[in-house]
């Protein structure tokens, strides 16, 4: 049942992008198509899961075990960085057309905040292993709701007439606050 | 004169959120009011000027292959610092902007300037260029937490302008953050061209 709630908070109610604003820039980066809006969000599932788990393991039986918490930030983003070089090599050996599917966006996910975010987060949170499992992956499945709804609208948007002051990046932001809008209706469910 | 040039350029020809369009979580993150731009501003100056003086100046020491991985621990460190003042001086304010101080690690404006220019110059020009870069993007997140808080609640840093009931909550809720940067990338858009 806590599992569920997690699931249904972290996808509709506190989306990581339409409501938290973390990962707002593959967002904005990656979304004019829904093929490459599937493909990093394929991506952000894959390491974000792992990267979690990973962080949580450091955090519980290295951080706190010898008092380092003040080191928080810097050993997650080293962890991050060499997780992402890593999954790519793993990935290249073992899997080689899914690295063709995800290889473009794997890179770009270190600086992607919403990876280091849950990570954060899930200790803030005092979630266990699973309940962090849990999260991670509602977390990326809201990554990729909102993403894919958003690159769709955008693919239409491209073949309508905007005024000529907001082309680009202001429409865009603006159909975001929409969407981020609709988003909201689902606040109070849990 | 030059110096004078690096400096100016990060606040308006290359204002990072306006123009440049990087860092966009922590702008859209942490605009609920003036305030809180403000303070998420100079926290990533602070960050921004300490990363770009000393990777300018280890800039011959670090080998060409690991340059990223050490620039990233450089900006943690700095952000640690930080963070830890600001938890222990200004618990308030570090409550509010919460987990995106600790966030400033992975904002790209740090990393990009160590990469574009502080690990190509001088330590003055990166002192500047860091300097002109933080102030840039400190006056875009004061401008557009001016702004959400006075749709919002009729209110600029807390003082009472406008009636309460004039405001529109929308604009301190997250749609408002996206909507109101929307329209203010338009506006300065306009005036650049004009």
């Amino acid at each position: 049942m806590d599992y569920i709630i997690i699931f249904i908070a972290a996808v509709f109610v506190n989306n990581i992008v339409l409501a938290q604003f973390l990962g707002v820039c593959p967002f904005l980066g990656v979304s004019k198509k829904v093929d490459t809006a599937v493909g990093m969000s394929a991506a952000v599932m894959f390491v974000l899961t792992i990267a979690t788990i990973v962080t949580f393991l450091i955090q519980k039986y290295i951080l706190d075990e010898f008092g380092l918490g003040f080191m928080q930030t810097i050993s997650y983003i080293l962890v991050i960085a060499s997780l992402v070089q890593m999954v790519e090599i793993v990935l290249k050996k073992v899997s080689p057309s899914l690295y063709q599917a995800l290889g473009v966006f794997l890179p770009l996910i270190t600086t992607n905040c919403c990876i280091l975010g849950v990570a954060i987060l899930v200790i803030q949170k005092n979630y266990n292993l699973m309940e962090s499992v849990v999260f991670a992956i509602s977390t990326s499945i809201g990554f990729a709701l909102a993403l894919i709804i958003f690159a769709g609208i955008r693919e239409q948007l491209a073949m309508t007439r905007i005024p000529q002051a907001l082309q680009g990046t202001p429409i865009a932001l603006i159909t975001a606050g929409l969407l981020a809008m609709a988003f909201m209706g689902f606040s109070g469910v849990v | 004169m030059n110096d004078m040039k690096v400096f100016l350029n990060g606040i308006i020809r290359e204002n990072p959120v306006f123009v440049l369009l990087l860092g966009m979580c922590p702008t859209l993150g942490t605009t609920s009011s003036a305030l809180n731009g403000l303070a998420m501003g100079l926290a990533t100056t602070f960050v921004l000027l300490c990363s770009n003086v000393v990777i300018s100046s280890l800039k011959s020491l670090i080998p060409d292959q690991v340059r990223i991985p050490a620039f990233i621990v450089i900006i943690a460190s700095f952000v640690t610092v930080v963070q830890m003042s600001m938890e222990a001086y200004m618990p308030a304010l570090y409550e509010s902007l919460g987990l995106f101080i600790p966030l400033i690690v992975v904002n790209c404006i740090v990393l990009g300037r160590a990469e574009a220019f502080a690990a190509k110059n001088k330590v003055l020009p990166s002192f500047l260029d860091g300097a002109g870069i933080g102030i840039g993007f400190t006056l875009a997140l004061s401008l557009l937490g001016a702004v959400r808080e006075l749709l919002g609640t009729g209110k600029l840093f807390s003082l009472t302008l406008l009636p309460e009931e004039y405001g529109s909550l929308i604009f301190v809720l997250a749609p408002g953050a996206f909507i109101a940067l929307g329209y203010l990338i338009a506006i300065i858009d306009k005036l650049r061209k004009a």
